[in-house]
Formats: C-alpha cells, sequence, structure tokens
C-alpha cells in the first residue's frame, strides 16, 4: 500500500488539572491513506474528540501533546511551530464541528468568513475569492449562493450551517479532513444527505477523512476501516465489515449490541453496565476491564496489541474471534 | 424602525414632563432663593421687589401653568442669578463638557478594550492579574480623590499638566473646543484621565469576562482550524463579539459622565456643566435646574437611541428582530 497522508504514531495527550495530569488520549496510533475513510468511534470522554483536535494542533493549554508524533505526509506536526502550523491548517488539513449552530461566528457575514479562510492561505482578490466562495457554496448544495454570501449565520437552518462549514473546510481541496460528529446535532434526513456529500466530495478531491462519531449506524455507511476508542485509547481496529461482523474486544461488542434495530422488540434495550471510567481513576489494565463481562485476573495488567490479519488489530486478553486467526 | 423611533421619542416625552413637573415642585418647597439672592442688608421692600420680579409671589400653581406655557414655547425661563436665559447659560458650557466626556470616552475605550482584551487571553499571567488588580483600584477608588491624587502627582510633584481650569479654546465649526491647541490640551487631559479611570475598570472587565467567554466557543476554535492568523481572530472573531456588551454599558455610562461630570469638573475647576449645576443647586436657581435636567433627560434618550443603533449595525441578530416588531 502506499504512503499514508496521515500517520498518528503513539500519541499521547496530557491535560493539567487539580487532580493531576490526566491523559486523554494514551498512545494512539493509526493512519489513514488518500480518499479513504476511517471511522473513531467511541463514547464520550474517550479521548476522540482530543485526538482530531490534536491533529491540527489545537490543544490549548492546560492541554499539551506529551509525546508521540502527527505525520502529514511524512512531515511531523508536532515538531513544528505554530506559525507552520497555521500554513497547514485549512490548506492542507481541515476541520468540522459538531453543532453547526456554534460553528460560525454569529456576527459576520457568510462571505467574510469564506473570503476570509481562502484569503489566508492564497493570494487572490477580495472578487475571486468571492468566486470561489460562491462556487463552493453552490458545490454543497445551497441553493441561491449568490445571496447566501450575505447572509448571516442565524439566517441558515442547522443543515445549511452544517454544508457552510464544511464548504470552508474544503476550500483548499486539504489532504485531511477531521470531521468531529458534524451530523450528530442534525435531523436524520439531513445527516443522510450530508454524509453522502462529504463522501462524495472528498473522494473527487482524493481528501482522506477521520470521521468522529459515537454512532456506529454511521461508520457502518461511511467508512473503509474503523478505530474503536476507550478511555483514550484505541481498543480495536479493523475493515469495518469485519469489525461489525466479528468484533474482537467485548467493548465493540457492546457498542454493536447497544444499537437500538438490533435489539428484538418487546425486551429490554442492551447496554454495557456501567459508565465511561473518569481519567482521574483509571483501574490498572484493562480500562475497560471493570464493565467487561469476560474480565478476570489477567485484566489487571496492561492487554498489549494483538494484530490478527488483514489490517486487523485490538487490545484484549480475552478477544470474541478466535486468537488462531492471530498470525 | 419609524414607529421604533416615534415610540421611543413618546416615551421621552412623558419621561420629560413628569421629570420637570417634579423638579419644578421639589425645588419650590426646598427654599426661597430670594433670601440667597438679595444682599444681607435689604429691607422688606428690597425682598418684596426682588421676589415681584422673579414671579415668585405668585401661586405655585400660576408659576407653574406659566412655567409650562413658555417651556411649550421653547422658552425654559431666566436664570435668577445670572438673568440669562437658562438654556443659553447651560449650552455656553455644554461644550466644554461634551469634549471632557468625550475625551474620556475615548482615553477608556482605547486603553481599556486593549487591557482587557490582554488579561482575557492571559488571565495566568502576571500581567493579567496586575490588570485586574488595577481595575478594582479603578472601580473603588472615590473619583474625587482618584482627582486629588493626579493634580498631586502631575501638577504638583511632576508639574507636567496644569492643576485646573480650561485651556484656551478655538473655534471648531462655530463651537470652542480646547483640544486644538496645545494649551487647551495640557488642561484637558488630567480631568479627562481623572473622568475615565472608572469607567476604564469597567471597560477592562467586561472585555476580560467577554473575551474569557468568547475565546471558548466552536466559531473561535473553528476560525484558528481555518487557519487565520492570531491578529485576525482576536481582531475580527473575537473583537466584534465581545464589542456588543461594551457598547450598551459605554452608551449609558457617556450620558452619566456629561450629566454628571460634577466631581470631576469640581476637583480641577473646569467651568463646565457639572459646575453650573452645582452653583446653581447651591443658590436654588430653579430655571437653571430644571432646564439642565430636561436637557439631561433629551440627552439620554438620544445616546440610548445611538446605542440601539450601533448595537444594531455589529449584531446582525438584533436587526432582524425589529424588523419583525
Amino acid at each position: 500500500m502506499s504512503q499514508p497522508v496521515l500517520s498518528v504514531r503513539d500519541l499521547v495527550v496530557e491535560f493539567s488539572a487539580r487532580e493531576g495530569v490526566l491523559t486523554a488520549v494514551n498512545g494512539v496510533s493509526f493512519d489513514v491513506h488518500a480518499g479513504e475513510v476511517l471511522g473513531l468511534v467511541g463514547e464520550s470522554g474517550s479521548g476522540k474528540s482530543v485526538t482530531g483536535l490534536a491533529v491540527l494542533g489545537l490543544i490549548d493549554a492546560p492541554g499539551r501533546i506529551a509525546s508521540g508524533a502527527i505525520l502529514l505526509n511524512g512531515e511531523d506536526l508536532t515538531k513544528k511551530s505554530e506559525a507552520e502550523l497555521r500554513r497547514l491548517r485549512g490548506r492542507n488539513i481541515a476541520m468540522i464541528f459538531q453543532d453547526p449552530m456554534t460553528t460560525l461566528n454569529p456576527v459576520l457575514r457568510v462571505d467574510t468568513q469564506m473570503i476570509e479562510a481562502i484569503r489566508a492561505h492564497e493570494k487572490v482578490s477580495e472578487r475571486a475569492a468571492r468566486d470561489r466562495a460562491r462556487d463552493a457554496l453552490a458545490k454543497v448544495g445551497i441553493p441561491s449562493p449568490e445571496e447566501r454570501l450575505v447572509s448571516y449565520p442565524h439566517q441558515f437552518s442547522g443543515g445549511m450551517r452544517q454544508r457552510v462549514a464544511i464548504a470552508i473546510a474544503l476550500l483548499h481541496r486539504p489532504a485531511v479532513l477531521v470531521a468531529d460528529e458534524p451530523t450528530t446535532a442534525l435531523d436524520v434526513t439531513i445527516q443522510a444527505q450530508i454524509l453522502s456529500e462529504v463522501q462524495q466530495l472528498a473522494a473527487e478531491s482524493g481528501t482522506a477523512l477521520v470521521w468522529i462519531t459515537h454512532d456506529l449506524s454511521v461508520v457502518a455507511g461511511l467508512a473503509d476501516r474503523v478505530a474503536v476508542m476507550y478511555a483514550g485509547r484505541i481498543v480495536e481496529e479493523g475493515h469495518v465489515a469485519d469489525v461489525l461482523e466479528r468484533p474482537a474486544h467485548p467493548y465493540t461488542n457492546g457498542l454493536i449490541g447497544s444499537v437500538p434495530s438490533r435489539n428484538k422488540r418487546g425486551e429490554p434495550l442492551a447496554q454495557i453496565p456501567g459508565m465511561t471510567p473518569s481519567l482521574a481513576s483509571l483501574p490498572p489494565g484493562c480500562a475497560f476491564a471493570p464493565r467487561c463481562p469476560r474480565a478476570d485476573a489477567v485484566c489487571k495488567n496492561p492487554p498489549g496489541v494483538t494484530h490478527a490479519g488483514d489490517a486487523r488489530a485490538f487490545r484484549c486478553f480475552h478477544p470474541l474471534i478466535p486468537v488462531e486467526a492471530a498470525a | 424602525m419609524l414607529v421604533y423611533v416615534i415610540r421611543r421619542l413618546g416615551q421621552a416625552a412623558l419621561v420629560l414632563a413628569v421629570m420637570a413637573t417634579l423638579v419644578f415642585i421639589a425645588v419650590y418647597a426646598v427654599g426661597d432663593p430670594v433670601a440667597i439672592l438679595a444682599s444681607p442688608q435689604a429691607d422688606q421692600q428690597e425682598l418684596e421687589a426682588i421676589t415681584q420680579r422673579l414671579g415668585l409671589d405668585r401661586p405655585l400653581y400660576e408659576q407653574y401653568g406659566l412655567f409650562v406655557w413658555n417651556a411649550l414655547h421653547g422658552d425654559l425661563g431666566r436664570s435668577f442669578v445670572y438673568n440669562e436665559p437658562a438654556l443659553t447659560l447651560i449650552l455656553n458650557r455644554l461644550p466644554a463638557t461634551l469634549e471632557l466626556a468625550l475625551t474620556a470616552l475615548v482615553i477608556a475605550v482605547f486603553i481599556g478594550i486593549p487591557l482587557g482584551l490582554y488579561a482575557g487571553l492571559k488571565p495566568q499571567s502576571l500581567g493579567g492579574h496586575s490588570i485586574m488588580a488595577g481595575s478594582i483600584l479603578g472601580f473603588s477608588l472615590p473619583n474625587f480623590w482618584q482627582g486629588l491624587m493626579l493634580v498631586l502627582l502631575f501638577s504638583v510633584m511632576l508639574g507636567w499638566f496644569p492643576a485646573g481650569g480650561r485651556g484656551t479654546t478655538r473655534e471648531l465649526l462655530g463651537v470652542p473646543v480646547s483640544f486644538l491647541t496645545l494649551d487647551g490640551l495640557s488642561h484637558l487631559i488630567l480631568p479627562a484621565l481623572n473622568l475615565a479611570l472608572y469607567k476604564m475598570a469597567l471597560v477592562i472587565r467586561l472585555t476580560r469576562a467577554g473575551t474569557r467567554e468568547v475565546m471558548l466557543q466552536d466559531y473561535i476554535r473553528f476560525a484558528r482550524a481555518k487557519g487565520l492568523s492570531q491578529s485576525r481572530v482576536i481582531g475580527v472573531h473575537v473583537l466584534k463579539n465581545i464589542l456588543i456588551p461594551v457598547v450598551t454599558v459605554l452608551g449609558l455610562e457617556l450620558g452619566s459622565m456629561i450629566a454628571f461630570a460634577v466631581v470631576t469638573e469640581t476637583v480641577f475647576a473646569y467651568p463646565g456643566i457639572g459646575k453650573l449645576l452645582i452653583d446653581s443647586i447651591g443658590r436654588l436657581d430653579r430655571p437653571v435646574i430644571v432646564a439642565y435636567l430636561m436637557l439631561t433627560v433629551v440627552m439620554f434618550v438620544i445616546i440610548n437611541l445611538i446605542v440601539d443603533l450601533i448595537y444594531a449595525a455589529i449584531d446582525p441578530r438584533v436587526r432582524l428582530e425589529e424588523a419583525k416588531a
């Protein structure tokens, strides 16, 4: 396979808090290739959003990237200065956020926010930038883009705002787009439209997508590969169909079981007992052990990564798939 | 929009009428200005002559009726003390105070906003803490004492600026202003600074609170994710959002700075309307007091109207609500 566009290696992100240093992301590694979609799945607090922010170098104090490398086309972003990062952000690597109601500045017109994004990276005239902004809006399916350019964000619906945000993120055809739950706050119908549009636009421009979500059904329809995060670690990784059909990690299995449509009518919905552990009081060894039906004494030790064939990996002593497959 | 303005003006007229009536009666009740105006040696006949000349011998309802009738014809009466129309007296002094208040406003904004931004962006730094500590002093130290200390430091000890009075003025569009001459400017700086200190503290705190809140918003993160420079993020995205509360508060404060610059004008013997008001109250000069307060009401209404307009200009969501109304 060719060299990945984005390669995250043993990323550790720490936050200093009153309780001490909290490790929000603990040794996360993943690769994304051009045109590929990686689904990053996990519950709230699993560190998936922090991972996304870290990739753009947007971790603010009291947080910091403690160790690891983030390679964008082979260049390590963690070693770059703020000015160098600024030049890469938006141009080579872009991000869209969860709540479209709050990602656009309420007091600036849409054209201002789009033109500044273009002119932050390219020396073009106001006029040319404006034309490009209009075309970008048309491309994400916004009707009468010329008129919409002079609108303010509050004059758009949630779905339209997210389209504007996506248009802005894709203005420079970035190599990587990190999407942090961009459809979670939207209606299901709008969600489906946005998903298919992003997929299409990313494929057109060869943009690699890192799609952060807690929704397995989104991942099932969109992603090529999936990485499941729990308490700051990737606990399972592999091709989407493979992982969803034959989950190795009990946590992944629990997540799949929790999707309502998989449950039988009339029976109580399946759920994973307990809650995501607080980062301040992670159990030693496997962080999922206290909630895990298969846990035993071995799980008091930190599980290593087991590789099981075709890009499949997991961190578990008691996987649900036969270990013989691991070769 | 027009309906909105008319409604506002209607409310203002009502406030004006009620206020004028209350002040008119209150000043009448406080005491007899004749006793203050006449020389101590004056005999009964002279006192009566003065009373009659000022129209104070008539019953209150007649005096009030006459006042209302004249006011409706644009005549707010003549000062008992200066024997000049009260309005002329005030308007002659108004430019000095306007100049003082506007200079103070400019100082408060152009020093307060940058300091507040800095304190908001670096709340844990030494500079941030120092600015906040300084702003508490600006709030809590009495205005007159700050004025006295300014005089002591800059006039008496350093000798940089004069201690009081208004400097040479020059006509600008028919209005005498002092900021165009060096002498006038040096007379203006200390009183303006004195008047600005409290507002500056207010602006610092508002700006800092706003900055800290806005910096956590998603749209700031998104702006940074677009690759915008720090100066663009702060100068446009942050600043435009925090200006909304700052403009609101400053509008209200500008009115009070103009109307009640009394303390500063007294400390610096600055010939503005504040000093005129204090003198007039001391002499029970009813026409001047009533006219002054009526003018103050008008001024507040105008300033609030302007603030609303600025507000609509910087916050697009306001425009929409007006359109619906």
